[in-house]
């Protein structure tokens, strides 16, 4: 089986984002990046799956930034095969980025894709969808587990999905509960929270990914037209929130809720 | 725009691809699994022992040795990883320091391969947890005057002695222990002492204000009968220690950059939020004056050690050096931490801050490796020619 996984640098979603006078773009003077937590629920699946089938090859994608290498070398040092880095410093959209995606699995030819539900930083959940309508696969989204992340079999990093043949089973969170679907392979698999808890990028990990394959392509080498189809138009920080205030015993705050806040 | 963090001098930039994810996967482990429990450990004066295998999962343990099962990294890559976990607490990274610097680095270094095959791949997986015996109750800074001594006795090592202050002494399974085999400083050798070896006790010393969070035992040797291949047959001297605590003080210089950096992040954020006589106290100049000394200093802390770490690994770094970089470091560490306890008014005394906590940790780092003036004692040495460690000298 071979796995492909997306890699998205994102803004490490620890830290304050500033707005550049633009009001289009934001500050990356300071600005650390990170794997998005998504993706990295995207690794560790491919990762798990891989080890317990006793082989396999986990590919990591990503697209953006030259240095945007880091987070792939992230992937690669958690365990990843090798890379593929779509080299771009330019806005990019999910219709650009799906497109590129299709491009690389034309290339790559996994039997499974798994990438995060959404990326932190802009939060669009579109990318996956979108990648499985371009290649007229099957795709389950927001792929979760049974077991809770707390259970002996999270404890012994047991996938959360699992392949027979070629069906895809997995469970998917949906509202107040859980649905179970079956998948055909080939197939996108989109993560969600609980899924699994990503394991750290261990520092052996890091010594072995220097020497890990990372192919670099182009934009232009995966995307017909580069121009994105959804512009920024202005960024706005949510409004300041009010100091919150203290209150000296509970008869006082049951007063409060009911009076000022009028919650009760 | 103001700065955040605590890189205000765009260090970054000088490290490698390798060393930036080395630091920050250790400072993720730190952050999600270690700060959630080092309040209570403190408080009980434990360490978190359930850690140690995801510790060892990370590859922190003899990171710099190649082969044996360990990471190989680089010094800066490591000295940064040991900056993260005494960001967690001074306690994480003496773990770390003793395991690494102080038993798995004299294994590597005075060891016969049958030593090291043994034994560096069990303690870089955490199998194994090792101590350094070096200290006695009469010979703190003065090492070459200990006491305790190992004859020989047909097939068998005897030792007799004691040895204080021995962090991790009662958890370790393994001890290097320093001992006279003759009457001369030159005679001292290495020995592996494993843990229930007849005539080895170790037990813990309570009571302490500092460090709380890592164990500290004394161990006594009475007769202890050791066959003869537990001695590390290539160390020759009080050198051979020396070494090991070179090793250690390096690591120490990196790491205490990371409790200060806890505390002047703790000073700073706190300062912002804390209102007095109507403004956020970090508008008032004393405030912001000792802002400004606590993230001058850890600037130079940081440019200090990541030279000494490129000379180290070019092999061009002389143990002086090291000594300077522990008197500087350890003790603007320690200073920052008190400024940040003052710019926390009466909650810089509580745990429910790190603050303290580095504070009280950091009198121990001061001591221990070489205390500060021992230190200085080193580097004046080093460029005057003349000793001064003598009382009448
Ligand atoms: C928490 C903790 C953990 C430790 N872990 C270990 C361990 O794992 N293994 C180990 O072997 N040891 C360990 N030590 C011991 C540590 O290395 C010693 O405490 C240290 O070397 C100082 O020795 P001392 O305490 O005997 O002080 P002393 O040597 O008695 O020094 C007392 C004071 O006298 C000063 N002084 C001494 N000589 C001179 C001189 N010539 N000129 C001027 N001033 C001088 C010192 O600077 C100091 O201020 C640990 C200590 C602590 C506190």
């Amino acid at each position: 089986m071979k796995y492909l996984v997306t890699v998205k640098s994102v803004e490490d979603p620890e830290i304050k984002i500033k707005i550049k006078p633009d009001g289009t773009s934001i500050e990356t003077d300071q600005v650390k990046y990170v794997v998005n937590p998504f993706d990295e629920i995207a690794v560790e699946e491919a990762l798990r799956l891989r080890d317990a089938a006793g082989g396999g090859e986990v590919v990591a994608v990503t697209i953006g930034r030259k240095d945007a290498q880091q987070q792939l070398r992230t992937a690669l040092a958690m365990g990843a095969d090798r890379g593929v880095h779509v080299v771009c410093d330019q806005p990019l959209d999910p219709t650009l980025v799906s497109e590129a995606l299709a491009k690389v699995v034309e290339g790559e030819k996994p039997d499974l894709v798994l990438m995060g539900k959404q990326a932190v930083d802009d939060d669009q959940g579109q990318v996956g969808a979108m990648l499985a309508e371009r290649l007229g696969w099957g795709q389950a989204s927001f792929v979760s587990k049974e077991t809770s992340l707390e259970s002996e079999d999270e404890k012994a990093k047991k996938p959360g999905v699992s392949i027979a043949g070629t069906t895809l089973q997995v469970v998917r969170e949906v509202d107040g509960g859980m649905e179970s679907v079956t998948v055909t392979l080939p197939a996108i698999l989109t993560t969600d929270l609980r899924l699994n808890v990503p394991r750290y990028a261990s520092l052996p990990g890091i010594m072995k990914a220097k020497k890990k394959e990372v192919k670099e392509l182009k934009l232009a080498d995966v995307v017909a037209d580069p121009t994105p189809k959804v512009k920024i138009l202005k960024l706005e920080p949510p409004a300041q929130r009010k100091a919150g205030i203290k209150v000296a015993d509970v008869p006082t705050l049951v007063t409060k809720l009911k009076t000022e806040a009028k919650v009760l | 725009m103001t700065f955040e963090g605590w890189d205000f001098c765009r260090i970054d930039d000088e490290l490698s691809e390798e060393e930036r994810m080395a630091r920050d996967t250790t400072r993720r482990f730190v952050d999600d699994r270690f700060k959630p429990l080092i309040t209570e450990h403190f408080r009980k004066g434990t360490f978190p022992m359930q850690l140690v295998p995801e510790i060892a999962e990370l590859g922190v343990f003899g990171a710099t040795i190649k082969g044996y099962d360990c990471a190989g990294m680089n010094n800066v890559a490591y000295g940064l990883v040991l900056q993260e976990l005494e960001r967690g607490d001074s306690g994480l990274r003496s773990f770390a320091s003793v395991q690494s610097s102080l038993v798995m680095y004299p294994i590597w270094r005075y060891g016969t391969e049958a030593q090291k095959q043994h034994w560096l791949p069990l303690m870089a997986r955490g199998k194994k947890i090792g101590c350094f015996g070096l200290t006695e109750a009469d010979f703190g800074s003065d090492p070459g005057g200990m006491r305790t001594r190992a004859t020989l006795d047909g097939d068998h090592w005897v030792l007799n002695g004691s040895k204080m202050w021995i962090t991790n002494g009662s958890i370790a399974d393994v001890a290097v222990v320093w001992a006279k085999t003759g009457d001369s400083q030159d005679s001292i050798k290495g020995f592996l002492v494993e843990k229930g070896t007849p005539g080895f006790t170790a037990s813990n010393i309570e009571g302490k204000f500092s460090l709380r969070a890592s164990v500290t035992s004394e161990l006594a040797f009475d007769g202890c009968r050791l066959k003869k291949d537990a001695v590390l047959p290539e160390s020759h001297g009080l050198g051979a220690p020396l070494s090991c605590l070179n090793q250690a003080r390096y690591g120490i210089s990196w790491g205490v950059i990371g409790a200060a950096a806890d505390c002047y992040e703790t000073a700073r954020a706190y300062a912002l939020e804390r209102v007095q006589f109507g403004s956020p106290i970090a508008g008032f100049q004393l405030v912001q004056e000792k802002l400004v000394t606590m993230l001058t200093e850890i600037s130079k802390a940081q440019l200090l050690c990541l030279r000494l770490g490129r000379l180290k690994d070019q092999d061009k770094l002389r143990p002086p050096q090291v000594s300077m970089a522990k008197r500087n470091n350890v003790s603007w560490a320690l200073e920052i931490a008190r400024l940040a306890r003052e710019v926390l008014g009466a909650n810089g005394i509580a745990d429910e801050y790190p603050v303290i906590r580095h504070m009280l940790n950091l009198e121990s780092v001061y001591t221990y490796e070489g205390t500060h003036d021992i230190h200085t004692l080193i580097v004046g040495r080093d460029i005057t020619g003349l000793d001064a460690f003598h009382a009448g000298a």
